[in-house]
């Protein structure tokens, strides 16, 4: 059986500026941050970025690699708005599709599914409908009804991470959530899926029933093992929001002096050093 | 016992549920979870509450304890499934909200440079269009209740006719610091259904930057019960969340 192990760096060199790339987790919880990382160390630009937008949005539109953003919404959850997302599009920088949360559900479905589009109740009324103007309505052939017709968010590339993953891709989540990280892989022509820990496949049933096997190897293209490749952000159980660190982030991206130093000290590293870094700030915040 | 302003606001959000039955009570803000779980504890036992995250829960703690008694999981995604479904009611906020009953959580401005990015779309196009819909505004003012919102987020009842999307409309009402409104004004614009015990109705016009429908008759808010009282005090808010939600009068 193929073994899809990459390095971090490797699995970011196979993707290229101008895809559209979607990004799992959800707000502040489970996001693929090392991959993210991993990308402002790249010289990829020109994205479009589809995701329920966390930090991941703040840093990528931040470093102006964002062509276009589809989204349902941008939130750090404990901390309500992410600054960088929120000056970037206050600065009228970043191109947006922004959709109604079921619409975005809807679209990934739909991908997932090789369909043009599916029809859901949600946005008529809306001004999700005029500021889309590609969107078009569907008549019922039941009935009087009319539905907006969502059209399919096909991905070239999705990225995730979880809490566990063997080496040929069956992705296994821990938590309370799987968020649409299974969505996501459906929808994409690949998924890089990154891990807090490979295990071999029969290990994969000593932390969770099956039932918590996300999805399986047939929709992940590369398996990268990411100790605490989530963080900041939530992956529970292995652990929770870093909410010192959040915090540390919201204050720096809203300080223009304290940025690059925030740049310096976190991003203009590897994985490893980005940690160092991390462990050095908790040591000197009195927090672990 | 004398109630605060924040407490007959609680007992307004917790009457939005009288008679909901079997049906999960979503709720944003220290006041409309209070409401929730009072509603839970008196006269609607069968509403389902989750913590927002991914799990539904048979205990009804206190607004800032964790629940502990798990009933189902409930992840997100089958939260649009139980949207779809339309068994749901669910207390939104609003950066705005105007006279059409329409609802802004995305931004402020232009939409392609806008003076201050809120959240996003959210789900409130969903949740409007699907299920029981109500809105707590904890701050009464010309602010937040607008002429014409900036951008539509939640669908008012004008809106929703004219794109056939009424069908399962049901927008209850908007429960403030100062008073209860509701959508029963012509062509389905914001009317003021009672007013907060000393509150005055030039108050409330003074706050609301639009022109309010008022009818006739325009009682009091009712008063919570002495139990009521009993329970968001002691039970539901013993550290007085509300009150840093609402400004105590």
């Amino acid at each position: 059986m193929s073994d899809k192990r990459v390095g971090i760096d490797e699995a970011v060199a196979s993707l290229e500026s101008g895809m559209t790339i979607g990004i799992g987790g959800w707000g502040s919880r489970r996001k693929p941050m090392a991959l993210v990382r991993a990308i402002l160390r790249s010289d990829l630009t020109d994205l479009t970025v589809v995701t329920f937008g966390g930090p991941d949005v703040g840093l990528l539109a931040a470093a102006g690699r964002i062509r276009k953003l589809i989204y349902g919404f941008v939130s750090l959850d404990s901390i309500p708005l992410d600054p960088l997302f929120t000056q970037a599009r206050e600065r009228g920088e970043l191109e947006i599709e922004e959709y109604d949360e079921g619409m975005y559900v809807t679209g990934l479905r739909a991908a997932g599914a090789r369909l043009d589009f599916l029809p859901i109740r949600a946005g008529l009324g809306s001004d999700v409908i005029p500021a889309n103007p590609h969107l078009r309505t569907v008549k019922s052939p039941y009935s009087d009804d009319e539905y907006v017709a969502m059209p399919a968010l096909n991905l070239d590339v999705a990225l995730v991470h979880v809490n566990r993953a063997d080496p040929q891709g069956n992705a296994q989540y821990l938590g309370p959530d799987p968020y649409f990280d299974d969505l996501l892989a459906m929808a994409a022509k690949r998924t890089i899926v990154s891990a807090e820990k490979v295990v071999p496949t029969a290990e994969l049933l000593d932390e969770g029933s099956f039932h918590t096997l996300l999805f399986s190897r047939m929709y992940a293209s590369d398996v990268v093992e990411a100790p605490r490749g989530a963080h900041f952000t939530t992956c529970e159980p292995d652990y929770g929001r870093d909410e010192a660190f959040q915090r540390h982030y919201v204050a720096a991206a809203k300080d223009s002096e304290a940025w690059p130093e925030f740049e310096r000290t976190f991003l203009q590293t590897d994985e490893d050093g980005y940690h160092a870094a991390v462990s050095r700030f908790h040591a000197t915040q009195g927090e672990a | 016992m004398n109630a605060t302003r924040a407490e007959v606001a609680a007992t307004a959000c917790g009457d939005l549920f009288r008679g909901a039955g079997t049906i999960l009570a979503s709720s944003i803000g220290i006041v409309p979870s209070i409401g929730a779980r009072l509603a839970r504890l008196t006269h609607a036992p069968q509403l389902l509450l989750s913590d927002g995250e991914a799990t539904l829960y048979a205990d009804t703690p206190a607004v800032d304890e964790p629940f502990r008694e798990p009933e189902a999981p409930f992840p997100y995604a089958r939260l649009f499934e139980t949207i779809a479904r339309g068994r749901r009611h669910v207390i939104m906020g609003a950066a705005q909200i105007d006279r059409h009953g329409n609802q802004n959580l995305s931004a402020i401005g232009d939409r392609d440079h806008p003076s201050r990015q809120l959240l996003g779309a959210r789900a409130a196009a969903t949740n409007t269009v699907n299920h029981t819909t109500s809105y707590w505004i904890a701050r009464h003012s010309p602010r937040v209740f607008v002429e014409q919102v900036d951008v539509v987020t939640g669908v008012g009842p004008a809106r929703a006719r004219a794109t056939g999307a009424d069908r399962f409309q049901d927008l209850r009402r908007i429960v403030t610091d100062l008073a209860v409104l509701d959508f029963s004004g012509p062509d389905g614009t914001v009317a003021l259904i009672s007013v907060h015990p000393g509150v005055t109705h030039d108050q409330v016009k003074a706050a609301t930057g639009f022109i309010l429908h008022i009818p006739a008759d325009v009682p009091e808010t009712r008063l919570p019960t002495d139990e009521e009282l009993r329970l968001v005090r002691e039970r539901l808010d013993p550290r007085g969340l509300r009150d840093r939600e609402v400004t105590a009068s």
